[in-house]
């Protein structure tokens, strides 16, 4: 007789430690892939789950193998139809000697890349993996502050949603035991003798006797367990849950873009492209940060996603615009003594005339007091980026920038000519650990 | 249970449980052990899913490993094949210890679990118990409690020097795992607490006899010279037992800079790879005495009325895709099927036994019509690997059956040539090519220490014996000498020797970066 084991309900994923050393192994070569896919226009699939190729560097496991490509084999095969001792066979040309057409038996195992499912947490933890956004200082500052229930302990009074059946049970069982609860079992084995005495057709004196007898008994039993309740009051437990204040890093995002004409596809593109890179970097690691989206032509709107993404019009430029718009909003919504302001304004440069000294002034003066970082981005002609090859040249908005730049210690200012310019822009602007002077 | 006279059947309809597990296992073990006198070891039959399934894949199918990120590889490797359909699972897993182990696939019909059970619980059950490799290389009893060890072991070197140290020494020690098995002599018993004693009261006699005089007397030869140096190093390479062709071995016992867990680490992973030595030359028979004895029983079982047409059915179409053998030219072929050939084979031999042509008379005349085939089938899974199986027993009738052709194939020539056919001229020489390809000394390349100087520049010399002409993979050589010298401590060389010129054919090394 054998032995029979049912592990069926054995605990799964033993191999769960084995896959986490697998993950963090190939951890560098995953990052250089995703960000390389997303290098080559692919961004916005950043935010789905992802099939990753393995790659073979880092994952593979050398030994002393045999290499196809020398020496002599020989080969037994089945299925002989034609040949003759002596006939000669050309060898498929694909491939120098490789292994795995079918001949070299045992060969060519698959040890190629393969695909490994990321799902889109773990893309994003890899892709946003050391940035931060900097100066997060005013925590905790806003009045409203959020509560969040937390789990703690145990009360005698609640709400029965509240109730702990588990431990409700068990203190009634407690309870039960010590008072002598008569059990369900011992009346009914009463109840049974008490039947049978009664279904007999006479009766001896001793069995009347014994019959009065277990009526009494039985009547003691179930006035005790009439008097011990099976769930008492006091053996109720609730659920006890704490409202606990969140830390409340209260922080907004601007995002400011340029959609005038002077704005072609390809502009627009790169814009929104490093936008929706903001925007996932933030939804991901700030979760309760709100972000405002501003797009400007000759005039400022503030929008929904929805419309910041997709929506087509266009017109004249005046970046300004935008400027006093966001300034605006500040005032009504965002006291800069309560909460974080961050903005990020991507733009081609065009300005009307005499509006890019006004931009400066206005964030000189009077934004970049009220900001925590402010990072301004210019998409320009590939051909553009090699005549600025030195950051002092440029459109106007650009010229006029470099005198905040140089004033204000929190303003960054950047070049995108390409989709692969980017994320090492974004890497930049958002790296973690910047030194960087905190406001006065 | 009702019991119904009227029928005998084992079991009905393809729903089983625990009840119907056993019963047929009682009808399996009669005909086994009654009928084909096979001798196992007590059974431990574990119902698993397919999820515990992937897991015992993805750690070498044992069912205690220690952790390693490879094994997870192999666990997202064979999840992501089995996800996209691309390949199911097998039915049962079967693990060589004392008891032996089956896994069963809860998702398995009555009918498979039957088949499975005969399979891996008899047939692969009385291969491991029987057959002389296993017997010799092999410890089935100590196994499971030697795994253990491992696993806690492995798991206590981790938290104390930390994963990356133990990650580091494993990886190079999984390179080195087909170096890490002596292939030639007998490797020690896990268990020889006897051994070491002995080995360690022979170690003191030896010190308490030296005497410093016999050093000091002449030596026969006269000239010294030359003669000096090649006596220095011969007797340096005696001191060290060299050549050591198990580089794992040589290196826990040598190496001038592993520590002692490290030492243990290595020497689990030689243990392991020993432990999987013998099932590596064996996958013909030991497939083939399975897939033989699951066959015989399910026959038998449907023979007694015992199992219903439905389910022979299933399970003859489950058979028959086992032992399928695609053509050379089919896209489907990968390779000889070891099932198809075991299986074939021995059925083969059940035939010339019994009912012999006068062919098989000329080619097996101890075997032919002596009517006993179980005790010939007994004896050949006892006393064969692979190799010497094939050579022994592959008859003219299969290869017809199987349209064998033996290729030459020359890796700088354009053309493979059909070197012989499976015809009367062909015959030994295809027989003797296909057992030369299950041959381990052919497939594995030969990889020796041959030299070391421990009071000079103390560089480790392997030697690569090649066969055939066949080289070493370049990139894959290069990152496992690398792994050799992180496990030596200095530098380490490789030489290329062709096995017959004794020409040097390359060289390389792997020094400090």
């Amino acid at each position: 007789m054998p032995n029979f084991i049912d592990r069926r309900l054995n605990p799964k994923d033993r191999s769960l430690g084995n896959r986490q050393r697998f993950l963090k192994r190939v951890h560098d070569e995953l990052k250089r892939t995703i960000r390389d896919q997303v290098k080559s226009d692919k961004i916005a699939d950043v935010d789905a789950a992802h099939g990753v190729p393995i790659p073979r560097r880092g994952a593979d496991e050398p030994s002393f193998r045999h290499s196809g490509a020398s020496g002599e084999r020989h080969h037994v095969l089945p299925g002989n139809q034609t040949f003759s001792p002596g006939d000669r066979i050309r060898k498929p040309e694909t491939g120098a000697g490789g292994g795995g057409n079918g001949r070299g038996p045992g060969r060519g195992e698959a040890t190629d890349d393969f695909l490994f499912i990321l799902s889109r947490e773990e893309v994003l933890d890899l892709f946003f993996e050391d940035l931060e956004l900097p100066d997060l200082v005013k925590l905790n500052l806003r009045e409203t502050v959020t509560y969040k229930p937390h789990r703690a302990g145990l009360t005698t009074s609640g709400t029965p949603t509240n109730i702990n059946v588990g431990r409700t049970m068990r203190n009634s069982f407690g309870r039960r035991m010590a008072l002598r609860r008569p059990s369900e079992r011992e009346c009914r084995v009463l109840a049974d003798e008490i039947a049978a005495l009664e279904g007999e057709e006479r009766l001896s004196l001793s069995q009347r006797n014994r019959l009065t007898q277990l009526r009494q008994e039985l009547e003691v039993l179930e006035r005790r367990r009439r008097r011990i309740a099976y769930v008492d009051p006091v053996d109720v437990r609730f659920n006890r849950f704490e409202r606990q204040p969140l830390p409340n890093a209260s922080a907004v995002m601007f995002c400011l873009m340029d959609v005038s004409a002077s704005m072609g596809e390809r502009e627009k593109d790169l814009a929104k492209r490093f936008f929706v890179l903001l925007h996932l970097f933030l939804k991901r690691r700030y979760e309760r940060i709100d972000i405002v989206f501003i797009r400007h032509t000759d005039e400022a709107h503030e929008v929904d996603e929805e419309t910041f993404f997709f929506s087509k019009q266009s017109g004249g430029t005046i970046v300004s615009t935008a400027l006093e718009e966001m300034q605006r909003i500040i005032m009504d919504r965002y006291p800069s003594n309560l909460w974080n302001i961050y903005a990020a304004q991507a733009s081609d440069g065009d300005n009307a005339n005499g509006d890019s000294e006004r931009c400066a002034s206005l964030l000189r003066d009077e934004l970049m007091k009220l900001c925590q970082y402010y990072a301004y981005v210019e998409i320009i002609d590939e051909r553009e980026s090699e005549i600025f090859g030195t950051t002092d040249n440029g459109t106007s908005l650009w010229r006029a920038y470099r005198t905040v730049d140089g004033a204000v210690p929190n303003f960054q200012m950047t070049r995108i000519s390409r989709p692969a310019d980017i994320y090492p822009v974004f890497r930049k602007l958002f790296a973690r650990h910047q030194p960087r002077s905190v406001r006065g | 249970m009702a019991k119904r006279p009227a029928s005998s059947l084992l079991f009905e309809g393809s729903e089983w449980n625990f009840a119907t597990l056993s019963r047929a296992y009682d009808a399996i073990e009669a005909i086994a052990i009654g009928e084909m006198g096979l001798d196992v070891y007590p059974n431990q039959i574990e119902v698993i899913s397919s999820e515990q399934m992937l897991d015992a894949y993805s750690s070498v199918g044992m069912p205690l490993m220690y952790q390693h990120w490879s094994f997870g590889k192999r666990f997202v490797f064979e999840s992501h094949l089995y996800r996209k359909g691309y390949r199911g699972l097998a039915y049962e897993l079967v693990i060589n210890s004392n008891p032996c182990i089956t896994y069963l696939m809860e998702e398995n019909t009555m009918p498979m679990q039957a088949l499975v059970t005969a399979h891996a619980a008899f047939g692969h059950n009385h291969f491991f118990k029987n057959n002389y490799l296993f017997r010799q290389w092999t410890d089935a009893s100590a196994i499971l409690g030697y795994m253990d060890f491992a696993k806690k072991y492995v798991a206590k070197c981790e938290e104390r020097h930390g994963p990356a140290a133990v990650e580091e020494i494993l990886d190079a020690a999984h390179a080195l795992m087909d170096q890490g098995v002596f292939h030639y002599r007998r490797p020690p018993r896990l268990s020889s607490e006897k051994v070491t004693e002995r080995a360690r009261e022979r170690l003191e006699y030896e010190e308490q006899t030296y005497s410093d005089l016999w050093r000091t007397l002449p030596t026969a030869g006269g000239n010294a010279g030359i003669e000096a140096a090649e006596q220095e190093a011969l007797e340096r390479k005696q001191a060290l037992n060299l050549p050591e062709e198990n580089l794992l071995y040589f290196l826990e016992k040598h190496s001038l800079i592993l520590e002692p867990w490290q030492r243990e680490i290595l020497r689990i992973v030689r243990v392991i790879a020993q432990y999987f030595y013998p099932q590596g030359q064996t996958k013909v028979m030991n497939e083939g005495c399975a897939t033989f004895v699951h066959y015989f029983i399910i026959n038998r079982l449907f023979d007694q009325g015992r199992m219903s047409e439905g389910a022979m059915l299933e399970l003859l179409a489950s058979h028959a895709n086992v032992v399928f053998q695609p053509d050379f030219d089919d896209p489907r072929f990968s390779g000889l099927n070891p099932y198809a050939l075991g299986f074939a084979m021995m059925q083969d031999i059940e035939r010339i036994c019994t009912r012999p042509t006068s062919e098989d008379r000329d080619w097996f005349p101890t075997i032919a019509g002596n009517g006993d085939w179980r005790g010939t089938l007994l004896d050949a899974w006892e006393n064969h690997r692979d190799e010497s199986f094939i050579l022994q027993y592959l008859s003219p009738t299969l290869m017809r059956r199987f349209r064998l052709f033996h290729l030459t194939d020359r890796a700088d020539e354009r053309f493979c040539e059909v070197a012989s056919i499976h015809d009367e001229r062909g015959y030994s020489a295809v027989r003797a090519a296909l057992a030369r390809n299950y041959d381990p000394g052919v497939n594995r390349p030969d990889i020796q220490v041959v030299d070391v100087d421990l009071l000079g520049d103390r560089q480790l010399r392997l030697r690569h014996s090649v066969k055939h002409g066949i080289l070493l993979n370049e990139s894959d050589r290069d990152a496992t000498l690398a792994h050799v010298r992180r496990l030596w401590g200095y530098n380490v060389s490789l030489s290329g020797v062709d096995a017959q010129t004794g020409a040097s054919l390359y060289e390389c090394s792997a020094t400090e970066a």
